[in-house]
């Protein structure tokens, strides 16, 4: 059972649903409840961390991230593996968003796009990084609950050289 | 205090028969040595011609710790310059790349070169009579690399004037982008997709030796492709295998599979894995090429190119290729401890879009600073890099299937999990090292 995953209250979410469900979304990973986490992607949902500066295209130019479900599992797996030689010890992750946009709804299509700038902080051993990121989420009602069709984090600097990134923005 | 430099001898003493000393992966020393000297000797890769296809476009990049701008001159062929004003030094193309038209424009005190880099003008040019300007090395304009190899579209640059020829240097090991460029229906490449870039804290050298080590995947991304591969089991009989399936489940091939996948050695440091069968061996076909492959050469031609398919090549000092995918990965040097890890990719001009769409999902489940077979590998070179200054014991080992007989062999096939081509890297490194000492 997926705490804090509450259903929206109406027929379709206000614009307040919008916005929790992006900031629960963070807390989530930044709680590490990654399984908890995953529940929030539709079926069909996909994460996407573009290369290149205005990216309009996942397939025919290269993404750090284009993952759909079952590759999301995996790293979520992976994760908890005795041998994941990575993260031991574990990474950890500090999100700061300024307050969501409500960018679009549509209820007859039953999409709703919410805009996100973003802090986000990752470290492991001494090691801390910042990066700064616009998160997009475009979201649907399904069974009276939000979930994410697709999730697209813009790095300010998504063409620099980067170490690793190991967890989720 | 100075242990190596113009010792050749004290060099050579790095690399024994089957052991590196670890000074080779940590010892600035030794990576200054490297700059001067390895990568000055030997044929470097700058970029691919497909970069700068119109006359006047640039491409910037370093050779070693070089600064070079690699630019189509107005005669159509690819000339390679330091990029530094002879003036100030000011870097002359800053971006990464574009077009300069017919002259760089130094953008400090507007003086202009041709695209070979020779003098075009200065302004106010009467402060110079009669100052000996025009005896200064500043009157040649920018320094032009003078040996510069365009294979098939790659191009390669050697900084020394002396050296080994670009044929004698690569050898049979060219046949691998022969593969990798016959593979397009009309014989063409194009960088395309976007390059990944990921910063490692780590020697180089520990990425060039890990292209051809095949028993670290079953071990190092077990966590990956493993649990990629336990989840793929339990998917329900009759689901189609995603292409991320495909891509990670042959990571896991037991041993006795990479020993009998073969091993191609070949001189100054070159070789290759997959010789007779690969981890890309079994994906998928995609609709529609093999027929453009059939009509483009011939059934018989068309199965042999689509047959090889040749895992990890790695060329001595600093690429590796995957001809079935269309990958290039390079190891830029920066210190003795930090490498930045370039991974490019090329369309087959004239085929299907799958394919490289197929590259890219490659690239980035594999190659990207968000990749989780790429964290553990990081994870292993970074724990080495660290390890390595733990005294007692001073060597890398490389004994698996060592043979002293190897020492006066050349162009052989041996088990995929020898070790050779590893032992052959250094001891190519010790050659090129102090060829010119």
């Amino acid at each position: 059972m997926n705490r804090n995953d509450p259903k929206i209250d109406g027929a379709f979410p206000s614009d307040r649903e919008l916005v929790d469900f992006v900031l629960r979304e963070a807390r989530m990973l930044d709680q590490q409840r990654f399984e908890d986490w995953l529940t929030l992607f539709a079926n069909d949902g996909y994460y996407w961390m573009p290369l290149e500066w205005g990216q309009t295209d996942p397939r025919l130019v290269c993404s750090l991230m284009y993952e759909d479900k079952l590759l999301l599992s995996v790293r979520v797996e992976r994760l908890k593996g005795e041998r994941t030689f990575s993260q031991k010890p574990r990474s950890r992750s500090h999100h700061v968003l300024q307050m969501p946009h409500v960018e679009s709804r549509d209820e007859a299509a039953n999409s709703y796009v919410t805009w996100t700038a973003m802090h986000y902080v990752e470290t492991r051993n001494d090691e801390q990084t910042l990066y700064a990121a616009w998160a997009t989420h475009h979201l649907a009602v399904e069974d009276g609950k939000l979930r994410i069709k697709l999730k697209r984090v813009d790095l300010v600097n998504c063409d620099a050289a980067f170490g690793n990134i190991q967890l989720f923005m | 205090m100075s242990r190596y430099a113009g010792d050749a001898e004290a060099i050579r003493k790095l690399v024994r028969e089957a052991e590196v000393h670890r000074d080779v992966f940590v010892d600035e020393e030794l990576f200054q040595l490297e700059m001067e000297h390895l990568f000055a000797n030997t044929w470097v890769y700058v970029g691919h011609d497909s970069q700068v296809a119109n006359e006047g476009d640039f491409y910037t990049t370093t050779i070693g710790s070089q600064p070079v701008v690699m630019v189509r001159h107005t005669d159509g062929e690819v000339k390679v310059l330091l990029n530094r004003c002879p003036h100030k030094g000011v870097k002359i193309a800053g971006e990464t790349c574009g077009n300069t038209g017919k002259v760089f424009r130094c953008p400090y005190h507007a003086w202009r070169f041709r695209t070979d880099g020779s003098l075009h003008s200065l302004p106010w040019t009467q402060g110079y009579d009669n100052t000996g300007f025009k005896d200064s090395p500043a009157a040649l304009g920018m320094t032009r690399v003078k040996n510069v190899h365009n294979y098939r579209g790659f191009v390669f640059a050697r900084l020394n004037d002396e050296g080994p020829g670009f044929e004698e240097f690569f050898g049979d090991s060219l046949s691998s982008f022969d593969n990798m460029v016959d593979r397009s229906p009309v014989g063409k490449l194009q960088v395309a997709g976007g390059v990944l870039r990921y910063m490692h804290n780590c020697n180089w050298k520990m990425l060039v030796d890990n292209q051809t080590d095949t028993c670290h995947p079953m071990v190092a991304h077990e966590s990956s492709a493993g649990t990629a591969k336990a989840m793929w089991q339990k998917a329900p009989e009759g689901t189609p295998k995603p292409m991320a399936v495909e891509i990670f489940v042959p990571f896991m091939s037991p041993y006795e599979d990479f020993d009998k996948m073969g091993i191609r050695v070949w001189e100054n440091g070159h070789g290759h894995t997959g010789v007779h069968h690969s981890i890309h061996s079994d994906y998928s076909a995609i609709p529609g090429y093999f027929d453009q492959m059939k009509a483009a050469y011939g059934e018989e031609r068309a199965k042999a190119i689509l047959g090889e398919a040749r895992h990890n090549t790695v060329y001595f000092p600093n690429i590796m290729i995957k001809g079935p995918i269309q990958l290039l990965r390079l190891f830029k040097p920066i210190s003795a401890n930090r490498t930045l890890v370039e991974s490019w990719t090329f369309r087959l001009v004239d085929a299907p879009d799958l394919l490289l769409e197929r590259t890219l999902m490659y690239n980035r489940l594999i190659n990207a600073p968000t990749s989780v077979v790429g964290h553990d590998d990081l994870e292993m070179y970074e724990r080495a890099q660290e390890g390595l200054h733990a005294n007692g014991n001073e060597w890398v080992n490389m004994h698996r299937l060592y043979d002293p007989a190897e020492l006066t062999q050349k162009n052989v096939v041996t088990v995929g999990t020898n070790e050779w081509v590893m032992r052959n890297t250094y001891r190519a490194w010790a050659h090129f090292m102090t060829l010119d000492m």
